[in-house]
């Protein structure tokens, strides 16, 4: 079979400018807003994932979505300590933190509404627990002080809530004393201070989650079968990386689904574009269609050079879709996560699964637009063909 | 209409990127339903740190003595499981039996449901939406687990209320607040005795920003604070939480017309093209520019408003089919609004604007066209 050359199809698309960059055009804004869904999804996942530990378990109250709901009394707490499972720190204290999260409502930056922070009451060993929290700029709270440090991510988010600035909650003034960052995870959007200090606070007899350090991470089943089968309590143990990645299921499914529906109905428009673009390639080109068999070049020559026009077309509106929607990765977005009822920070991620997708998208469109017009192209009668002038 | 594949072909790509416009629209207004469901008369009460924290009970005393305040209730979220997580969420509320009904009149129900629900403990009403969902009939019970309360709960269905307006939530479960307190008492004593939240009704709706002061005032430097505010800024503000996925929808909304304008406009610029040197021959002929360009604007708003309007014929079944979806896959029950007016008109004036649009390009060119150089040409 002789081929015609790519090149052909390729100028062809150089030759109708306008129309070329139309049609890549609508491809490309279904491109960006399909890879934007995938991407803004895929970073809420990456954030929650990131914030748990495969080290780490924790302990909630059976049934609880978010520690928010949970309660963990001292008694339970104090047996949490002592299991075997739990690692220790050099000095032979168990690594286990119990915490008591709440939620506060602030005014957010820029429009003055109310969203909530999640706020962490935490235990000295907390810190050794979660390395990817660092000091960014000022010191720790100290105990027994109402002190409090105040994740990056939060502080952007909200007003007031800076280095030296003083929140008012629970009667008393709080003193920001620092500023911290957690690798991008979803500490970054809480407010963190010393446990005891937040209970008394709030007049408040019991802890929200216990979270222990595994001295190894298969420890994880026999810790789970002997605090979930003990009939004093009602807890509950999951490893902290999929209990904060349960905690984004509910908000990326919410935002696949959503943004999936649009993308489709949005394709179908796209691809009509497309069709619509090659069916007009086709009639101009009679002539030429025409000459080319007469030379001799089969059917199925210029049925694919008509295919490889198309897709071509797709995949240089798709690249620029995914280019466009690249370029949201420096974007954070910040919105109440569901599960937590609080405010989260997370920014667009792209990975190389939404690239390929993304990609692939954009060629099946550009063939199944392309594919009945190539068809017309193909089947056309030679001495028909040349004689349409 | 010369080539009708390509006709219609475009007015296929417009009604889709209508209907796709519409929908967005639609679900958006979903969100928004809350705030025009919500009442003039009516305030929130909630506790100033967070939603999350309760309000003692006793306040209800306190808030009802306020003046201009007509008649005080109260509730407790109760973030309750039924079945399982996945699929079969719906918001359940324990609430004062005795005063939920006058407070919040919009949920209708028969006066010898209200006095079932009175007489039993453990009774339920729910909205009929829900009770259809799930296929609940009176006397039915229905046992739930909760996230934020420990043990099992079983509740017997009493009465099923209607919504008084279109808007209404009829997707709402209530049980007696009572029920909740008694087993607080007995499994975490220290919770017991605290309400989630107060609404109140006022006599005058012009009065609530004085009114909710007065509320505050009287609670200032207590343990628990209050926060009061109209039940309208009250909605306003969970919806707020979730704003930057509105926003992220309106911009997908205003891409899609940018996607329609590319469909139609590659459309009339191909026709024009095609069609230049007959333009020249009009233009011999004796026709005016003006002429032409209301040849081709006709012809653009024609398929755009043909297209909008199939466009616009879809939307209600495929919002539906969306309800559907998010139902099974996110399990959370989505509130049903019809296709609004507005998005109707709406959605027909972005059609109308599409075509306007898609033609400006074309007519120019025609107008400002040479006769010589169009019948020069060949095509």
């Amino acid at each position: 079979m002789i081929t015609i050359p790519v090149s052909y199809s390729l100028r062809n698309l150089w030759t109708r400018r306008l129309t070329t960059v139309l049609t890549a055009g609508g491809i490309a804004l279904v491109i960006f807003v399909f890879a934007a869904v995938l991407m803004l999804a895929y970073g809420l996942e990456k954030t929650l994932v990131a914030t748990g530990s495969d080290d780490n378990a924790i302990v909630i109250r059976k049934g609880s979505q978010s520690e928010m709901m949970s309660l963990v009394d001292r008694v339970a707490v104090n047996v949490i300590r002592t299991q075997p499972e739990v690692a220790a720190d050099p000095e032979g204290e168990p690594l286990a933190a119990a915490e008591a999260v709440v939620l506060i409502s602030m005014p957010k930056r820029g429009t003055g509404q109310e969203a909530h922070v999640q706020t962490r009451g935490i235990a000295p060993e907390s810190l050794a627990m979660r390395p990817q929290v660092k000091l960014l700029a000022g010191r720790l709270f100290r105990p027994g002080l109402s002190e409090v440090i105040v994740g990056a991510a939060a502080e952007r988010r909200f007003e007031g809530i800076g280095l030296g600035r003083t929140i008012r909650f629970a009667m008393r003034d709080w003193t920001v004393v620092g500023l911290f960052e957690a690798e991008g995870s979803g500490f970054e959007s809480e407010i963190w201070l010393d446990s005891e200090q937040l209970l008394q606070a709030f007049r408040r007899p019991v802890f929200s989650s216990v979270t222990v350090r595994l001295s190894s991470p298969s420890g994880l089943a026999s810790l789970k079968q002997r605090l979930e089968g003990d009939q004093r309590f009602n807890l509950e143990v999951k490893r902290e990386k999929a209990f904060y990645a349960d905690q984004s299921a509910m908000m990326a499914g919410f935002i696949r689904v959503l943004g999936l529906f649009v993308t489709v109905i949005f394709s179908l428009g796209a691809m009509i574009g497309a069709m619509i673009t090659m069916y007009a390639a086709v009639a101009n080109r009679t002539t030429e269609i025409g000459t080319l068999r007469a030379l001799g070049f089969p059917r199925r020559s210029i049925l694919l050079a008509f295919l490889v026009e198309s897709v071509f077309l797709s995949l240089l509106g798709g690249s620029a879709g995914l280019v466009l929607a690249s370029l949201l990765q420096n974007m954070t977005v910040s919105t109440t996560n569901f599960a937590t009822f609080s405010e989260l920070a997370f920014r667009f991620a792209l990975s190389p699964p939404i690239v390929l997708e993304s990609i692939a998208f954009a060629l099946t469109m550009g063939f199944l637009g392309g594919f009945l017009p190539a068809v017309r192209a193909a089947r056309q009668n030679i001495l028909q063909s040349l004689r349409a002038v | 209409m010369r080539h009708k594949l390509r006709t219609i072909l475009t007015v296929v790509g417009i009604a889709i990127a209508i209907l796709a416009f519409g929908m967005i629209r639609t679900v958006i207004a979903m969100w928004y339903s809350g705030v025009e469901a919500s009442s003039p008369n009516r305030l929130i009460t909630r506790n100033a740190v967070s939603l999350i924290f309760p309000l003692p009970v006793s306040y209800r005393n306190a808030i009802v003595v306020v003046p201009g305040v007509t008649e005080v209730t109260y509730a407790q979220w109760f973030g309750g499981i039924y079945i399982d997580e996945k699929h079969s969420q719906f918001p359940q509320m324990a609430v004062d039996a005795a005063t939920w009904f006058k407070v919040v009149p919009e949920n209708r129900i028969s006066e010898t449901e209200l006095a079932a629900f009175l007489r039993e403990r453990n009774a339920a009403v729910v909205g009929i939406q829900l009770a259809r969902r799930f296929g609940w009939k009176i006397g039915d019970v229905v046992r739930m687990r909760s996230m934020i309360f420990p043990g099992d709960w079983d509740f017997v269905i009493r009465g099923i209320y209607t919504g008084a307006k279109k808007t209404t939530d009829e997707t709402l479960f209530f049980f007696q607040w009572r029920y909740l307190d008694e087993q607080l008492r007995r499994l975490e004593s220290w919770r017991a005795g605290n309400v989630g939240w107060y609404a109140v009704k006022i006599a005058d709706p012009d009065r609530a920003a004085s009114i909710s002061e007065a509320i505050d005032r009287r609670f200032k430097n207590s343990l628990a604070e209050t926060r009061t505010e109209t039940e309208q800024a009250f909605v306003q503000g969970f919806i707020s939480m979730s704003d930057t996925i509105l926003v992220a929808l309106r911009i997908v909304s205003i891409v899609i017309i940018g996607v329609i304008l590319a469909v139609l406009s590659n459309t009339m610029a191909m026709t024009a093209r095609e069609r230049l040197s007959e333009y020249a021959l009009l233009k011999t002929l004796g026709f005016g520019a003006r002429h032409l360009v209301l040849l081709i604007a006709g012809e653009s708003l024609l398929i755009a408003l043909i297209g909008g309007a199939a466009g616009i014929l879809l939307i209600g079944p495929t919002v539906d089919g969306f309800a559907v979806v998010m139902t099974s896959t996110v399990g959370a029950m989505f509130p049903v609004v019809g296709v609004s007016a507005a998005t109707r008109t709406v959605s027909l004036l972005m059609a109308l604007g599409v075509g306007l649009a898609a033609a400006i390009f074309p007519s120019w060119r025609a107008a400002t066209l040479k006769i010589v150089t169009g019948l020069r040409r060949i095509g």
